[in-house]
């Protein structure tokens, strides 16, 4: 059971290291990373190359480690009493199972993704400890144990707005998706447009790089939103030369819409234009 | 199996601990490393660091310890290191130099000690990533280069086209730049306030425990009222500020907006120093002569709680922050830099924040230190700014 990247996903070959060492190991992979880079659906692709069923956990601000393992119901349970179901005697009917429960059943060994873990509350990944380490927790209200009979593959993801503790981490592999560099960049098109026109695509990765290294930009366009652009500009068939006329008249890329997703980063772009005009006069 | 690099890994302060290293060995004994250095390399990373923070250390020391391991297996036609560079300045220096400069030589300790000395600047040049500009390249100052041989003869940097081989992953140290941050923008710090104030108040007010109450009362059968117990705000800050300088207006102005939120904070300590912090820190700028409190104490009276935030320009000379002795005000006995190590291993919630502007900072080279010193976490004193450094203390 290997990972090698899939058609539609290209691998680095850190990340392959890092992939299969969490899926020997069976331990967590916490794959960090700018946003857009790739981490949601990197679960999602070693899902489908190792054939397995995927459950997602999204994180919230509110959600407590408990609701992933299972919640009781009580409020039903007291109005079932009250119209007196014969449910009502047997407690079992009011546990609700969460994501872990279920991907611990699963014989399969799925992949569990736990998405976006730094927006919960800072004690969640430590209320998960245990049940990540051992795969396995205690039900007080049946006094059952669930234990994963095949141990799933947690894929763990964060945008780095809190820390992380200690203890969690020293459980985990760890990789950080770094920006593709041009090269895979190209391989990351290639895989997603494969009829693209090669002279559209390089002349947008030169402008998307240039556009990278901007300084003051409050939100650096990333590879999704890269995809997103290229794919309008192949919707309205824009010819390569029209990205080209960058150094002239314009320096706001068309379409720019779907790389620039602040008003301010569009202000500082015009105001590059207009200043681009002036020199150019 | 690799406790050396285990340890070197400690001692650059990269948080390793006994389990993250077992699990390495596990991985290795799983055949997943394959027995190539890459792999390895991926794989020690994957399981030893946990932060993005740490890559670029964790690539130097990588590449400091596997560096005899690598050249074994790589080349092994290789010639040892310093052998073509001494003879060939050897040559060169006898060809060049005049009698009077040999004997300036023969004064520093001879060609052995020149190039020994050569040599272990060379490799500390290559330990260090910036700041580095005492070293081999400031023409003038340092005994290699003055005698009219560039030190690119020497073969600095040179031993990876010997190799010829692209450059090593870890040496490339992609990560370097990583927490580096490039925005700028100075606009009205009034705004700030409101920006702290919410910091301050980390946790909502007392209230009623609406699910709490009804998942009770289920459970009982009989009205079971829960009160969620009052969260109050959980801050506690402890400040340094710069003082007696250029930027006192800048640092006054940080002052001020911190002491108007100081009601906000659970507590809020403040001290001064002057450029960088040394063995003694001060309240009353007036009495600073006389009235020192011994940083030790400092570290020892606040937790590890408190967040630390530091308020300085950082623009002083880098032998400052390097050097004991270092300081214009008095004799130090210890570097800025052990200080500020000191500070930072207690305090973990640390920022700096920096009136300069950001993009002014590449230019002064104990900016540069510190901001090194502070792993990345230099903020300058913006809306922006204060808005990075307080996500950045409540990680």
């Amino acid at each position: 059971m290997k990972f090698q990247g899939t058609e539609n996903y290209v691998a680095t070959e850190d990340l392959m290291v890092a992939v299969n060492a969490a899926i020997t190991l069976q331990r967590p992979l916490l794959v960090k990373g700018e946003p857009g880079t790739g981490k949601t659906v990197l679960a999602e692709e070693i899902a489908k190359s190792l054939g397995k069923k995927l459950i997602t956990w999204s994180i919230k601000s509110t959600t407590r480690a408990q609701q992933g393992l299972y919640e009781y119901d009580a409020v039903s349970r007291l109005r079932d009493s009250q119209l007196g179901d014969e449910r009502v005697h047997d407690i079992a009917n009011y546990i609700v199972k969460g994501k872990l429960w279920e991907a611990f059943e699963d014989e399969s060994a799925p992949v569990l993704l736990i998405d976006e873990i730094d927006k919960a509350d800072i004690e969640f990944p430590n209320d998960l400890l245990q049940e990540l380490d051992r795969m396995e927790f205690f039900v007080y209200e049946t006094q059952e144990t669930i234990k994963a009979t095949n141990r799933p593959i947690v894929i763990i993801t964060s945008n780095n707005e809190k820390e992380l503790p200690d203890a969690f981490l020293r459980r985990c592999f760890f990789h950080y998706i770094r920006f593709p560099d041009a090269e895979t960049m190209a391989e990351i098109v290639a895989v997603h447009f494969p009829d693209i026109q090669k002279r559209l695509v390089s002349e947008a990765l030169n402008l998307f790089y240039d556009m990278r290294d901007v300084g003051g930009l409050k939100k650096k366009p990333s590879t999704s939103e890269l995809l997103d652009w290229l794919k309008l500009l192949m919707a309205e068939d824009l010819p390569p030369e029209a990205l080209r006329a960058k150094d002239a008249k314009t320096a706001v890329p068309p379409l720019h819409g779907a790389l620039l997703k602040n008003e301010q980063d569009v202000h500082l772009f015009e105001r590059l234009a207009f200043m681009a005009r002036r020199e150019g006069r | 199996m690799f406790t050396g690099f285990f340890y070197k890994l400690k001692e650059a302060r990269i948080p390793v601990s006994l389990r993250e290293y077992l699990t390495l060995l596990e991985a290795v004994e799983k055949g997943l490393a394959n027995y190539a250095v890459e792999d390895f390399y991926y794989l020690a990373r994957a399981a030893l660091v946990k932060d993005e923070r740490h890559l670029d250390r964790f690539d130097q020391v990588f590449g400091a310890h596997f560096k005899g391991v690598i050249d074994l297996t790589d080349g092994m036609d290789e010639v040892a290191e310093a052998d073509i560079p001494e003879e060939w300045l050897r040559k060169l220096a006898e060809k060049f130099l005049t009698d009077e400069e040999k004997a300036e030589i023969e004064a520093l300790g001879g060609w052995e000690k020149l190039m020994e000395t050569l040599k272990q600047r060379l490799e500390e040049q290559k330990g260090r990533h910036q700041g580095g500009n005492k070293w081999i390249g400031t023409a003038g100052t340092s005994p290699f280069g003055a005698y009219g041989y560039n030190p690119e003869g020497v073969q600095i940097g040179q031993d990876k086209s010997r190799h010829r081989r692209a450059v090593k992953v870890w040496d490339k140290r992609e990560f370097k730049n990583l927490d580096d941050s490039v925005e700028i923008g100075t606009r009205n710090i009034k705004v700030a306030l409101r920006r702290l104030r919410k910091w301050a108040r980390t946790g909502a007010a007392d209230e009623l425990d609406l699910p709490g109450t009804i998942s009770s009362t289920a459970r009982q059968g009989w009205l079971d009222v829960q009160m969620r117990p009052e969260r109050h705000n959980a801050v506690k800050v402890l400040m340094l500020f710069d003082i007696g300088g250029s930027m006192d207006d800048h640092i006054k102005v940080c002052e001020e907006l911190f002491s108007a939120v100081k009601t906000e904070f659970k507590h809020l300590e403040y001290y001064y120093f002057h450029n960088c912090p040394y063995e003694g820190l001060w309240k009353d700028n007036a009495r600073r002569r006389t009235d020192q409190v011994s940083t030790w104490d400092v570290i020892r009276t606040y937790g590890a709680d408190y967040k630390l935030v530091i308020v300085g320009d950082a623009t002083m000379s880098p032998y400052e922050i390097t050097y004991p002795g270092g300081s214009v005000e008095h004799w130090n006995q210890e570097a800025g830099a052990v200080w500020m190590q000191r500070l930072l291993d207690h305090f973990e919630h640390a920022a700096w924040i920096n009136p300069q502007a950001e993009n002014w900072w590449q230019y002064h080279g104990s900016i540069q230190i510190m901001h090194k010193l502070m792993e990345g976490r230099m903020y300058p004193l913006t809306l922006e700014g204060l808005d990075r450094m307080t996500g950045a203390l409540n990680r």
